[in-house]
């Protein structure tokens, strides 16, 4: 059905047309042997017709053709059922008295304010569902460790691939492969205990965890992301373009910078859609070390509190069903969406300059 | 013009500048690894003993050692690699020995993987709590113990799940590369003997693809030792004083023990020297298995350059 029945059908028909022709010219020298050898070639014949593998074959084949959709199954469930347990803001009217889809993104009246404001204060005796201080907190966060992480990783990705001689390439690889490998929990610590003092010291932050803080240590955990896949992309490109630059008589950084450069620009793009859907969704980093106060400010040196961390750090706490609990989902789904979206870019991107490059070379 | 033509002396002023910013970057990357590993390494080594690694937590987490995070961390990536080997290395020969690559069905189950490698860590955690926590754990209960708690609530079984969805893609990549690392030779030979397509998956290809399925696994095992947000509402807890000795009890885990002695002590000069030894096991745990997946991967390399250059 998939094609792979019809490479071992025509082995087979051919194998039988040998065993016939085999079979046929042979002049028969004793009675006996002939007997053997056309018993032989028909029970051959019989078991290279009948090419149905057996059923054992069969049934682990269709194993793996159904585990093979374990990932989509996992995408939909993921889905379904983060959707699930959000759906009640939109339908629940119990829900409705503390929350709704507009008080999440309009301004509201609260009491004690003098003018409608964003506010997200979900423990109080007037739960405020505010969720601008959180989508602000994040792309706060996710910029500054944006613009920390792109230079440093595609610059080091250019002199990687284009500088660096085979013995500081076999040092440098490894070792970034080693920083994607420090699990995100340790970098939210390092943040926490030595970078916050290193920072406060430095610029004389009045609360010690900010943005700042938490967007350089989420740099960490993007740059080897990016690093990677743009050097890939920059490894990519053919050798041709530089050999006809060079004939041209381009310099070495001319080239680099006018030919490699734009030719990987599709991978390098990728590279950064990669790395910023890792630094919008990342968790403990931002749990850890942007302190998690939810201020609506532009203010890098403030305390922020982010949509992922603001999951991590109030799920443990509300009733299961609760208005929170919805909201902390509806949440999720947001990530799940902004995440994909960012993903879907960036690997479309990606196959598409596999694509084109597997057509040039 | 018979200037111009000579071989330059120096170098180009542009290739002096681009040389020294990209190669600068380069250093600072360098420089925060060696920072940051040198800080964990100076302020944990002094405690990492062999009491440390032996012992449980004692006087609120201030005294003590960590044994039941190593043993829930060991627990937790052995059931997880359990579930996500087969489906993946299952996904990957699907996708890389069946599946016609142009097809619907091939071309979604692409996007799911890459995808499914892109979805916040945070979100697996919610997942986790509703499907397998609430759904099966809840159903489970309702079936089989009348509507009591046994396993409707998180639990080592379903944190260990959750990681697996987390960590198939890994696998699946790292399968999918070893498959395409088996020459065709091989398997047109195989064919040529009569034998059937699944004959020479199992048979030859399989064998062969051995060194790159253990080094997905291996980078599995790594990504789930260190992921903390995925179990936060799965199954790990501050503090037991028992190890789990069932699929249904709680667990301690080495990243979630970091967390909790970073953020939650009352006590954070006490806890400080415990916590950077944490730290340091840790980081040694996930370094030994990303460079034995590097070595095992660049061996596969070696012979497979070998056979063919």
């Amino acid at each position: 059905m998939n094609g792979h029945d019809t490479e071992p059908a025509r082995f087979a028909r051919d194998a039988s047309l040998f065993a016939q022709a085999d079979a046929d010219p042979a002049g028969p020298t004793k009675p006996g042997q002939l007997v053997l050898r056309s018993s032989q070639s028909s029970s051959r014949k019989r078991t290279l017709e009948r090419h149905r593998p057996p059923l054992s074959e069969r049934l682990t084949e269709m194993l793996i053709h159904v585990l093979a959709y374990s990932a989509v199954a996992a995408m939909v469930l993921i889905l379904i059922f983060i959707a699930k347990e959000a759906w009640p803001l939109l339908t629940s009217s119990a829900i409705h008295r503390e929350v709704t889809l507009a008080k999440m993104w309009f301004a509201q009246q609260w009491p004690g304010y003098d003018t409608p404001e964003h506010v997200w204060q979900p423990v109080s005796e007037v739960p405020k569902f505010g969720v601008w201080p959180l989508i602000v907190g994040t792309v706060k966060v996710t910029a500054i460790s944006m613009l920390v992480a792109v230079p440093l990783a595609i610059s080091a990705a250019v002199f990687v691939s284009q500088y660096a001689s085979r013995r500081t390439r076999e040092i440098v690889k490894p070792a970034i492969e080693f920083l994607a490998g420090i699990p995100s929990v340790v970098l939210g610590f390092f943040a926490l205990m030595v970078m916050a003092s290193w920072f406060q010291d430095f610029f004389g932050f009045d609360s010690r965890l900010n943005a700042l803080v938490a967007g350089v240590a989420l740099s960490i955990a993007v740059i080897p992301v990016i690093f990677t896949v743009c050097e890939e992309a920059l490894g990519a490109v053919p050798r041709s373009y530089v050999e006809a630059s060079a004939a041209l008589g381009a310099a070495r950084w001319q080239t680099i910078l006018r030919v490699m450069l734009p030719a990987a620009a599709p991978g390098i793009a990728a590279s950064i859609a990669l790395g910023l859907g890792r630094a919008f969704g990342e968790t403990m980093i931002v749990l850890m070390a942007s302190g998690n106060a939810a201020i609506l400010s532009a203010n890098p040196a403030e305390s922020v509190r982010t949509l992922s961390a603001t999951i991590a750090a109030e799920l443990a706490e509300v009733v299961f069903g609760g208005p929170h609990y919805t909201v902390l989902f509806a949440l999720a789904v947001l990530l799940f969406i902004v995440t994909f979206g960012i993903n879907f870019v960036g690997d479309q991107t990606i196959s598409r300059m596999k694509r084109r490059m597997g057509v040039s070379s | 013009m018979s200037t111009s033509l000579k071989p330059r002396r120096w170098p180009r002023l542009g290739d002096v500048l681009l040389w020294l910013t990209t190669g600068a970057a380069t250093v600072i990357v360098l420089i925060l690894l060696v920072i940051i590993v040198g800080d964990v390494v100076r302020n944990g080594a002094r405690g990492l003993t062999l009491t440390f690694l032996t012992q449980a937590p004692k006087d609120g987490m201030t005294a003590g050692g960590i044994f039941p995070a190593i043993f829930g961390t060991v627990a937790l990536v052995l059931l997880m690699t359990l579930a996500a080997l087969p489906a993946g290395v299952a996904t990957a020969i699907y996708l890389h020995e069946y599946a016609r690559p142009d097809a619907l069905g091939t071309r979604i189950v692409r996007v799911a993987v890459n995808n499914l490698a892109g979805v916040p860590s945070i979100v697996f955690g919610l997942f986790g709590l509703g499907f397998f926590v609430q759904f099966l754990g809840g159903g489970i209960d309702k079936v089989f113990y009348g509507g009591a708690k046994v396993f409707g609530q998180p639990a080592l079984l379903w944190a260990a799940l959750t990681m697996a969805v987390l960590t198939l893609p890994v696998v699946i990549v790292a399968t999918e590369e070893a498959l395409s690392n088996v020459s065709g030779d091989v398997r047109l030979a195989s064919a040529a003997l009569g034998a059937t397509q699944f004959q020479t998956i199992t048979r030859v290809v399989l064998p062969q693809a051995v060194p790159g399925i253990l080094t997905g696994a291996i980078l599995a095992v790594s990504r789930g030792a260190g992921e903390v947000a995925p179990i936060l509402f799965t199954g790990a807890a501050y503090f037991l004083p028992k190890l789990p000795h069932s699929l249904h009890d709680q667990f301690m885990q080495l990243g979630y023990h970091v967390y909790v002695l970073a953020t939650q002590s009352p006590d954070v000069d006490a806890t400080k020297p415990l916590l950077y030894s944490t730290v340091l096991v840790l980081l040694l745990l996930t370094f030994a298995l990303n460079a034995s997946a590097i070595v095992v991967r660049s061996r596969m390399r070696q012979r497979f350059s070998k056979s063919h250059g």
